[in-house]
């Protein structure tokens, strides 16, 4: 009984802790975070309809996928970039991080028009 | 008046030290460039500028068809004219890599009014790459450890036997474009993960695309990276721009690799490239754990979220991988790569790839021959990168090691693993001779320092003793230097006289010493095949073993049956049991198969050991593979392989026999010798007396090395 409740109550604890210090980043970066986010949520939406329909024709199965998860991990590397905490991008100025993640964004989605057939 | 015009003359050439530094540098890459390619040019001098051995002519044929009809039909091409009747779909199943950058060189050239033949291009493309491959070598080494070793590392790959064998003007191969396609790649990943740039991660991406579209061996690099994510991810070095750089890579490069219709899904669905997909999730993982325990302060909440969230991903991991590998879906590693890890698998289980010369293990003195002083210096390399560690290091240690692995494995992968070791030679000779010349300077320092000091008695004496033991240091920097400086000569000399001597025949025309000490050139393979070309109707099919299939297409122009692609051992199981068979046996076989002509190779009058007879016991082997009819004892006595009296029956009446030892009972080869020695054999041949029925003599060429002979069409019935 008190195991299961400490354990609630450190669930509790974590939770809290985790919300108060996730309230205090800047703005910019939950921006990009609700951008991961809702790419995140696309590639699982379109998980389950293969799941759901099957996989044919499966380059675009594999282009609409991978475009998700790929723009989500370049938008975690642009958070990455911006940070103000990361000590080893300091003299990165933001301009360029996100100039380079508009360059490698336009690459995928290229590569992926050409893949969907 | 003449100081003054001296001063004068001078005056421009009063460069700064950094100047001087640059001009030095600039001027040594350019003669190290020039320098690779014109190594590579003694076949081209002596023969002439043509395509050598067996691969290079169907990417030459398939070039030729790419400027003339271009890229559309090309990359839709069904070939018709080999693998009768099955035809081969070339779009589908080659890497266009190779064949898309000479046609690009060709456009370059026509487009600057250079009307120059597309033959020229493809001979000279290998060397052409070999020397951007030099310029690679001296940035990847600029960035491993400093600009000396990158110039040491540049020279030491111009002239390396290793890479030459492969990259020689005429040998117009996938290895050498890809050699150069698999460093650029390496060098823009080390400059992704010393930067953390998202451009550099692109750049490797694109390295990553060319690498994919030139080789099958890309395969090395998809496993070694996610291998050195992982290695630097158990030490601890693990860092922000290492996520940037592998995520931008591994996203962006296998979405670009997926666009080359030979590699089609692999990346998702093949054993092989899983490692790197397992990688590229255990880093979300990762990152994610490093994320949650940065925001929050308190570490006990924090163990407990990390040991509930690792158990989960291990958990849903292990599931995902036991589900795919158990239903099929992820397939296993194919038998090219399982080959690498267990060396003894192809022998029992895929007789075609252990009947490749290039596929088997390496000797002592392969290595000796293709590195010659590389081979003491590369340990001495990997101790210099582990005194001092850091990303790049880590890196080219890890290269070399998993690529000397492979190279001991099959003697093909010295190529691969000559970069690697040429670098890390770099870093030890570039090291050991800055440290000398440190010590051959320092000396005029001390004694400076020591004159301008004060004068107290300590010091006097501590001065004294240092010039005592300066001369010795000075003395043996010096010879040691002259011996490093005297060990690279030796490699040079080494390495010019390995490619005259062993890596600059054309494979296609022999040459040999003659009684008086001149040079005999045997052309009998063009010969042949310009005969096919002239002399039989266009759409006559021709049946030979499936070495020679590339080169009848590309020069005889005629329909073959089987080719070096290889990739149907039934068709190519047919073929070897037609030529081990009896020849009614056979006739009924190349009946079925619509063939007009049947090609042998056969060495006996000028010695050639090459030749059909020693290959036989291979088609024997692929041909009882499939139909068990065929047995390899059967042509064997006491389990020795003979073609003279004592030979078994099978062996003495088999269609391979006949066609090769056909009217050779007669012919005198030897001076003292009775007529029907073979000169390959060593032994006079057993069955002298050959007749054929079904098969007449078309052509034989005049060293006897080629002999085509025409399918007669069958007796008419009354």
């Amino acid at each position: 009984m008190a195991r299961t409740s400490s354990s609630k109550e450190n669930a509790q604890a974590l939770f809290h802790s985790l919300r108060s210090a996730y309230a205090a980043t800047p703005v910019n970066l939950k921006i990009i975070d609700l951008y991961v986010g809702f790419a995140a949520f696309t590639a699982l939406i379109q998980v389950v309809y293969m799941a759901s329909v099957g996989s044919f024709p499966f380059n675009s199965f594999l282009s609409g996928v991978l475009s998700c998860v790929g723009t989500a991990v370049l938008a975690v590397c642009l958070r990455i970039q911006v940070n103000k905490e990361n000590k080893e991008f300091k003299d990165l100025p933001p301009e360029r991080a996100f100039a380079d993640f508009v360059l490698c964004n336009l690459v995928l989605h290229l590569v992926i028009m050409n893949f969907l057939g | 008046m003449s100081n003054s015009s001296t001063s004068d003359l001078l005056k421009p050439f009063k460069l700064k030290t950094k100047q001087q530094e640059l001009l030095i540098r600039v001027s040594i890459l350019c003669l190290v460039y020039i320098l690779a390619f014109i190594t590579r040019l003694f076949s081209v001098l002596r023969y002439e500028s043509m395509i050598h051995e067996f691969d290079p002519y169907f990417n030459y044929r398939t070039t030729l068809y790419l400027t003339q009809h271009g890229f559309y039909d090309f990359w839709n091409w069904f070939d018709y004219e080999s693998w009768y009747p099955l035809g081969r779909i070339v779009g589908g199943t080659l890497y266009p890599g190779l064949m898309v950058t000479a046609a690009l060189i060709y456009r370059l050239l026509h487009f600057l009014r250079f009307a120059v033949h597309i033959r020229e291009v493809c001979v000279l493309t290998a060397p052409f790459f070999a020397s951007n491959t030099t310029l690679v070598a001296y940035f990847f080494g600029k960035e491993i450890w400093d600009s000396g070793a990158g110039l040491v590392a540049a020279i030491l790959i111009a002239v390396c036997p290793g890479y030459i064998s492969r990259s020689v003007a005429g040998s117009y191969d996938n290895e050498g474009v890809a050699i150069f396609a698999l460093l650029f790649t390496f060098y823009l990943f080390v400059k992704a993960v010393n930067k953390g740039s998202l451009a550099w991660g692109l750049a490797s991406a694109f390295g990553y695309f060319y690498m994919v579209s030139a080789w099958g061996g890309y395969v090395f690099i998809i496993n070694l990276i996610p291998l050195y994510v992982l290695v630097l991810l158990i030490t601890g070095r693990y860092s922000m721009r290492l996520y940037v750089a592998y995520n931008c890579m591994y996203i962006l490069g296998m979405l670009l690799a997926m666009q080359i219709r030979f590699v089609g899904f692999q990346h998702v669905q093949s054993g092989e490239h899983m490692a790197a997909m397992g990688v590229f999730f255990l880093m979300q993982v990762f990152y994610f754990l490093d994320w949650v325990k940065h925001m929050l302060s308190d570490t006990k909440l924090f163990q407990e979220f990390l040991s509930i969230t690792v158990t989960c991903a291990v958990a849903a991991g292990g599931i995902a991988l036991g589900v795919g590998v158990a239903s099929g879906y992820i397939s296993p590693w194919t038998g090219r790569f399982y080959s690498l890890l267990d060396p003894t698998y192809a022998k029992d289980h895929i007789p075609i790839i252990a009947s490749v010369s290039e596929h088997q293990p390496t000797a002592w003195s392969s290595f000796m021959f293709d590195f010659h002083i590389l081979l003491f210096l590369f340990p001495a390399g990997l101790y210099f990168c582990f005194k001092r560690l850091s990303d790049a290091t880590i890196f080219i240690v890890m290269y070399g090691l998993t690529s000397m692995y492979f190279a001991g494995v099959m003697v093909r992968l010295i190529l691969v693993a000559t970069p690697a070791v040429c670098l890390i030679s770099a870093i030890a000779v570039s090291a050991t001779v800055k440290n000398l010349t440190v010590l051959l300077r320092s000396k005029n320092k001390v004694a400076q320092i020591g004159s301008t000091k004060g004068t107290s008695s300590a010091k006097a004496s501590s001065k004294a003793s240092l010039d005592q033991s300066q001369p010795f240091q000075k003395n043996g920097a010096m010879a040691l230097l002259f011996g490093a400086f005297y060990l690279l000569s030796r490699y040079a000399t080494h390495c010019t006289w390995v490619t005259s001597e062993a890596y600059s025949s054309p494979s296609i025309v022999l040459a040999a010493r003659g009684a008086h000490g001149n040079r005999v050139i045997f052309d009998d393979y063009r010969e042949a095949y310009f005969w096919l070309r002239q002399n039989t109707p266009p759409d006559a099919k021709v049946m030979s073993w499936w070495d020679y299939g590339y080169q009848i297409t590309a020069m005889g122009n005629r329909t073959v049956i089987v080719d070096n692609n290889t990739w149907n051992n039934t068709h190519i199981a047919t073929v070897g049991r037609a030529m081990s068979s009896y020849e009614d046996e056979a006739y009924e076989i190349i009946r079925s198969l619509d063939v007009d002509y049947v090609l042998v190779v056969f060495g006996g009058v000028t010695g050639y050991s090459s030749d059909d007879i020693n290959k036989f016991l291979w088609m024997v082997r692929i041909g009882g593979g499939v139909f068990p009819v065929i047995k390899e004892p059967d042509y064997l006595v006491n389990g020795e392989y003979r073609v003279d009296k004592g030979a078994a029956p099978k062996m003495l009446n088999c269609l391979m026999y006949k066609l090769s030892y056909y009217r050779f009972g007669e012919m005198m080869t030897e001076y003292g010798k009775p007529p029907g020695y073979d000169r390959a054999r060593g032994v006079e041949i057993g069955n002298k007396d050959i007749k054929l029925e079904h098969l007449e003599e078309a052509f034989t060429t005049s060293n006897w090395i080629v002999r085509i002979y025409k399918v007669k069409p069958p007796n008419n019935r009354w």
